[in-house]
């Protein structure tokens, strides 16, 4: 089958709206692990609580209110997690640390099926955003565009905030050598509880943008970990670098993976999550060299 | 003397009758997900199972004693479960089963212990098929024959060329199997296929762009559950509707999800065993009935618990009180239901049963459903059920 130069910039777009889906998602979860040593299992859960808030919240007053009210909504659940859990669990080893948040994405799905019910959620495309646009020579969702538009501006504003602040600086030295940032006169406790319920709020706008796109669905957590595990263990542990370079990858994979090599659509990503295990395990940009 | 004596008895026995038959009770065990991924359809199924035993059964003099089992989605849970069932329990019959996985776990097990299971969902050809038992009957539907019909009609309506699209796993293919085979057969052309990752793919625009790009007359899919509601949505954000209609299987705006998908579904033309607007009296009864009890318009799932529930009053109402007698009554059972008139097909245990073709539309209170044709009952192929006559003592 051949195919037009607007099929190719159709499915790059397509690619990118994935990416920035995912980028959104991973870089709160690499940064919590690049921080905090901790692994966070349960950012799956709260992306999909933030989905559920939203289209709770969409439903009386509107997607922009939702979408402001989501990662705020999950922020303090995370301030709840943090206080009841994370903290507690910060010195015991990783793997006890997996196994409780494991356990926690149990924990709240099956707190959202009771609160919200076993039925699939729907949340509508603001008046704004629905219909297509024109854009280089292809009608393109004007929603999914948005996505891609939201997830540079976070990407820009996380760089900027990293690199040009003192906060950034901060986080950077905790990330490096967190004993020594802490010798420095840095409180390094309370930069992981903001690096936490910064993360936290990410995985709630990501659930709340993805509401609108995919089905708002208990199981939406489980489904979404994999695809972020993937993007972080390619991009790299910790870095911002690696979370959009882990999240383009992906996107780019699976999206052309489905038109190119459809058989093959499922396997592709893991090939590649494999070849980079073996070729370079620390991934592509860790933040510790 | 010897006369009058028997006569006696048989005044004795007579008399007796009506007090043993109030007396009578069957355990019939009910085997669905109650968590887990199908956790909704578990529920529905449930409530239209409690629906038909409340409407049916009252009258009967049996009194029905349900033991209610979680399979979740796990086929090894649900063979725990039935085993429990059977030997513990000691159930007289068994009702439910979501999951095809499940079904084909538990399948032996009931074949060989000898309990007649009555199947209100697993649509996977096999049962009915290669793997028919005369212990298991099936009410609800088998993936080919929703989609057999829809093939046929599809070529009917003077389209030619249609793009195919289902997630990667066993009712997938057999979804769009059935529904190829008789829509090339009927003289159209597949123009191309894909199977999607199943429970795997977030973003349907790569498939869509890739169907559109085909140039066929008409898209025809396969989803169900959360994978619907995604892929229903996704493509009307594309606004590839206009020069790409999209036809599938019911199941994909199906009453559970159409609230979800909202206008996006709009137009959607679809074909399965049921949808809540079929016009017969028995329907008109059933919704009526559901919506006083749960407060929501009745699935295909509600439907097909509650039909399970009749076809087990109807077999008891023969008489049948154990699994021997249960299980050789089952098979014979037929009526006039909300779907319309329901047999059980003897070489096969399947239901045979009508297919509707229906249009999704915007209603008063949400979206609703226009029935466009109902397509004539006809019954599966044997596929290789070779049905064993039922072992008598």
């Amino acid at each position: 089958m051949t195919h037009d130069l607007s099929f190719w910039t159709l499915q790059t777009l397509n690619a990118l709206q994935l990416s920035m889906l995912l980028f959104l998602l991973s870089i709160g979860l690499t940064v919590i692990f690049g921080l905090m040593h901790f692994v966070n299992l349960a950012h799956g859960a709260l992306y999909a609580l933030g989905a559920y808030i939203a289209a709770s919240v969409a439903a009386t007053a509107g997607f922009w209110v939702a979408i402001v009210v989501a990662p705020i909504g999950v922020a303090l659940v995370g301030v709840v997690l943090y206080g009841g859990l994370i903290q507690r669990m910060r010195k015991s080893g990783p793997m006890a640390q997996v196994l409780v948040t494991f356990g926690l994405i149990f924990a709240l799905l099956d707190l959202t099926r009771i609160f919200w019910g076993d039925l699939a959620l729907a949340m509508a495309t603001p008046p704004a955003l629905s219909g297509q646009v024109d854009l280089l020579g292809v009608s393109y969702p004007a929603y999914r565009l948005f996505i891609i538009a939201l997830g540079a501006a976070i990407l820009a504003a996380l760089a900027l905030a990293l690199s040009r602040t003192q906060v950034g600086a901060m986080i950077r030295a905790g990330v490096d050598n967190d004993a020594m940032a802490a010798c420095l006169g840095i409180n390094v406790e309370r930069l992981f509880f903001v690096v936490f319920c910064v993360g936290c709020a990410l995985a709630g706008l990501a659930g709340a943008v993805a509401a609108p796109l995919l089905s708002v669905t208990p199981g939406m957590g489980l489904q979404i970990l994999i695809p972020t595990l993937i993007v972080i263990v390619i991009g790299g542990l910790g870095s911002l670098k690696g979370a959009i370079a882990g999240s383009l990858i992906y996107g780019f994979v699976q999206t052309f993976g489905a038109v190119l090599a459809p058989q093959l659509a499922s396997v592709l990503i893991y090939a590649l999550l494999a070849a980079v295990l073996v070729i370079k395990p620390v991934g592509l940009f860790p933040a510790k060299g | 003397m010897k006369r009058a004596t028997l006569a006696t008895l048989a005044a004795a026995t007579t008399l007796a009758l009506p007090a043993a038959t109030a007396a009578d009770t069957v355990d019939i065990g009910l085997l669905l997900p109650f968590s887990g991924v199908y956790a909704s359809l578990g529920n529905e199924i449930e409530a239209g199972f409690a629906l038909g035993l409340a409407t049916y059964g009252n009258e009967l003099g049996v009194e029905i004693i349900l033991h209610r089992e979680d399979t979740e989605v796990t086929p090894a849970v649900g063979l725990a479960r039935t085993r429990k069932l059977i030997l513990q329990d000691d159930v007289d019959a068994i009702v439910g089963i979501v999951s095809s996985g499940v079904l084909g776990a538990v399948r032996d097990l009931v074949d060989g212990a000898g309990v007649p299971l009555i199947v209100a969902n697993a649509g996977n050809d096999e049962a009915t098929g290669e793997a028919c038992s005369p212990w298991i009957t099936r009410v609800s539907f088998s993936n080919g024959q929703v989609n057999r019909p829809m093939g046929r009609w599809m070529a009917e309506q003077g389209i030619e060329t249609v793009y195919t699209l289902a997630p990667d796993y066993a009712a997938g293919r057999q979804m769009i199997e059935g529904f190829a085979g008789a829509f090339t057969e009927a003289g159209g052309t597949i123009l191309g296929s894909d199977f999607t990752p199943f429970q795997q793919t977030q973003d349907f625009g790569p498939y869509i762009a890739q169907a559109q790009a085909s140039g066929a007359d008409a898209l025809f899919v396969f989803y169900a559950g959360g994978e619907a509601i995604s892929f229903v949505n996704q493509y009307a954000s594309f606004g590839a509707g206009d020069d790409l209609p999209l036809y599938g299987s019911g199941f994909l705006t199906s009453q559970l999800y159409v609230d979800a998908q909202g206008p996006s579904a709009e137009g959607v033309i679809t074909a399965l065993h049921y949808v809540p607007t079929i016009d017969n009296p028995e329907n008109a009864a059933f919704v009526a009935a559901f919506r006083d009890a749960t407060g929501r318009t009745p699935s295909e799932y509600a439907v097909q618990g509650y039909d399970a529930a009749r076809a087990l009053v109807e077999a008891l109402e023969t008489g049948a009180r154990d699994r021997e007698t249960l299980g050789a009554a089952l098979r014979q059972v037929s009526f006039d239901g909300p779907r319309g008139a329901l047999a059980i097909d003897p070489a096969t245990n399947n239901v045979v049963q009508p297919i509707y073709v229906y249009e999704t539309v915007t209603g008063e209170g949400g979206m609703t459903q226009i029935v466009l044709a109902q397509l004539p009952a006809e019954a599966d192929p044997v596929n290789g059920c070779a049905m064993p006559s039922m072992p008598t003592n």
